[in-house]
């Protein structure tokens, strides 16, 4: 089912090309991921479970949760839904769950070294990376998917914030206009760009931080080297325990963006959204756009948590939004038929009889993400669980530094928030390896202006949670000496 | 907890509603009432009519100082401007419309207020494209001029 008019979008799909999964023809379109023409060509069940042998279908999109790891021209343990498809590309099911026969031994390494090593492409990175640059620094920018961008290439809606962070403008846009500032520097021979590569190994360092990094599909290895890193590594999407979770047509709510919003694909025809904060209301929106119906959204708080004018979008088209009320279960065969969702007493508690069966071939969980900041943690740094920051977190000073002298860390990777505040943040660990380098020594002036204007951005009731994060992760830092 | 908050839908009460004579003009009325960190409208606006205490504050609408130009109806990112005109008997609608199909100018098309409720039915004045919106006039009954918020294009 792939969208074919978007009123903000427009898919200028690239030529035909037809791979094999399973030994049986399947037909995409270049730029596409695996898993996405997979979907496209009605193929739900990517993988099952190791145990119980249950299907599981595509939930994240993004290479953060494994169900769709398949073996790949040979490359075993592939995240399909990050490699675009190619003429001829043979795709199998997963390898059975032991240590696949793939020596790696052979293969090309590489060594590159830089000022400033950042790890994701996303908002934060990008910006960290430009900022850097322009002080003068020599970066090596690194990320894992086949674009730059990171969530923002997804976000079809115009962006809150102030003229400064791009507001009024479309998400979209802003990852377009990155990508080209960046693009601009590589050309200028200030930034070298490694895309489709993941860092996966801290090696320490003396005065020098050494990775490891791998573009499984080109099979080549990177030893990168730089006394500088910032760990910009987004976040991934969190689960919700009920029965049925794990059936192919539950997603998380950015999987089914990226499938509809980057390769327009729909995820399904009737949507039940689960969580009513931002991400789950402006998804909501999105899928209305996309053509997709949405049956309505459920959120266990008492209030809407994400801005009433959000809500309102939604609304005035006629989508319900159940507060107290949550999904008791999904049910299905190797596929969501639908949802049984219930109302929650003031103590959270499911009200007998309040169940109501909701038909839906789709559930998108919008409960929440995880900062992804397991590479600072094989590193070393201190760490600590803030709620507020969505987990365990690096603590991390005013300028983003962990307690790994030159290292930085930015955007979700730091504590979950918002993109805008994600592109401060990357300017401010960018300025900070700049100036960790000697490069920027009278950069206090633009330093304090970056501060203050996160600071103007958290000050209002919805920045609470970002503000009570980066409170404790100060005094967790000045507590740690970090 | 305000209804609104547990809703989604605002009621009239918690707007400043503009006057007859300001609506007789045609005016942009603001449904943003939270604290949010966002400011394009105040930018967008080029007789400074809207303001704002901080960037997390609410606007502040000046119907006197208002010419219903209706940069911040496509400006907004939450899509909550909307103009309002009524005059001589009739009433006019001005928001941004962000699906498919877009209506074209004599359409007629069907009224929906904040609740998703069908109203009535109206007819397109006009339709512009402004900073990668589309935004959309349609005629409405003068009573109706402060609850459509929304219409439903027969494809």
């Amino acid at each position: 089912m792939r969208v074919h008019q978007h009123p903000i979008l427009q898919f200028d799909r690239g030529k035909k090309v037809q791979f094999s999964y399973n030994g049986r023809p399947i037909e995409a379109y270049e730029g596409e991921t695996v898993a996405a023409a997979l979907h496209a060509a009605g193929v739900h069940i990517l993988s099952h479970s190791v145990k119980f042998h249950r299907p599981r279908g595509f939930f994240c999109g993004i290479g953060k949760c494994s169900s769709c790891l398949m073996r790949v021209n040979g490359v075993p343990n592939v995240r399909t839904c990050m490699v675009p498809v190619s003429q001829d590309m043979e795709v199998e099911p997963p390898d059975p769950p032991r240590l696949p026969q793939a020596p790696f031994e052979e293969h090309r390494r590489e060594e590159l070294d830089a000022d400033v090593l950042v790890v994701g492409a996303g908002p934060a990175g990008i910006c960290a990376a430009i900022e850097a640059a322009r002080h003068g620094a020599r970066v090596v920018l690194v990320d894992e998917n086949p674009r730059m961008g990171g969530q923002l290439v997804k976000q079809t809606h115009k962006f809150f914030g102030s003229r400064e962070e791009r507001a009024g403008t479309r998400g979209i846009t802003i990852a377009a206009e990155l990508e080209e500032e960046a693009l601009q520097l590589a050309r200028e021979g200030q930034m070298t760009i490694l895309l489709d590569t993941s860092v996966f190994g801290y090696y320490g360092g003396h005065g020098s931080h050494r990775l490891t990094a791998v573009n499984k599909m080109a099979q080549v290895m990177y030893i990168l080297q730089a006394p500088t890193v910032v760990f910009s590594c987004g976040a991934q999407e969190n689960m919700l325990a009920f029965p049925g979770n794990d059936l192919p047509g539950v997603y998380g709510a950015g999987g089914v963006q990226t499938l509809m919003n980057v390769y327009g694909i729909m995820p399904g025809r009737r949507v039940l959204m689960v969580g009513a904060g931002n991400v789950g209301l402006i998804v909501s929106y999105q899928l209305l756009q996309a053509g997709v119906a949405v049956d309505r959204v459920v959120e266990a708080m008492p209030r809407i948590g994400g801005y009433h004018v959000h809500a309102a979008k939604l609304r005035r088209h006629g989508v319900p939004i159940y507060t107290s009320h949550s999904v008791k279960e999904v049910y299905g065969g190797d596929r969501v038929e639908g949802a049984i969702v219930v109302r929650l007493d003031e103590n959270w508690q499911p009200v007998k009889g309040s169940e109501e069966d909701v038909p839906c071939d789709t559930v998108c969980l919008a409960v929440g993400l995880t900062p992804s900041a397991q590479l600072l943690f094989q590193a070393g740094v201190h760490r600590a669980y803030i709620p507020e920051a969505g987990g365990h977190v690096a603590i991390h000073d005013q300028v983003m530094e962990t307690s790994i002298s030159g290292t930085f860390v930015a955007g979700d990777t730091s504590g979950i928030e918002e993109a805008s505040t994600a592109m401060v943040e990357g300017k401010i660990a960018g300025l900070g390896a700049a100036i960790h380098l000697g490069l920027a020594e009278d950069s206090r002036d633009a330093l304090i202006s970056y501060q203050s204007t996160l600071q103007a951005m958290r000050e209002g009731p919805f920045g609470a949670k970002a503000r009570a994060a980066k409170e404790k992760i100060l005094q967790e830092a000045s507590h740690a000496g970090v | 907890m305000r209804e609104y908050e547990k809703t989604g839908v605002l009621s009239v009460d918690h707007l400043r509603l503009p006057s007859e004579e300001h609506l007789a003009r045609g005016v942009a009325v603001i449904e943003c009432v939270q604290d949010i960190p966002c400011n394009p409208c105040v930018d967008a606006c080029p007789v400074q009519a809207i303001s704002m205490e901080n960037i997390n504050a609410p606007p502040q609408m000046d119907y006197e100082a208002c010419i219903g130009c209706g940069q911040c109806v496509a400006v907004c990112p939450g899509l909550a401007i909307f103009l309002v005109k009524v005059d001589d008997g009739r009433g006019w609608v001005t928001l941004p419309y962000e699906m498919l199909p877009v209506p074209g100018q004599g359409d007629q098309v069907t009224l929906v207020n904040r609740e998703g409720e069908e109203v009535g039915r109206g007819t397109v004045t006009k339709v512009v494209k402004r900073r990668d919106t589309c935004v959309v006039t349609v005629e409405v009954p003068p009573a109706l001029a402060m609850q459509v918020r929304a219409i439903r294009v027969k494809p």
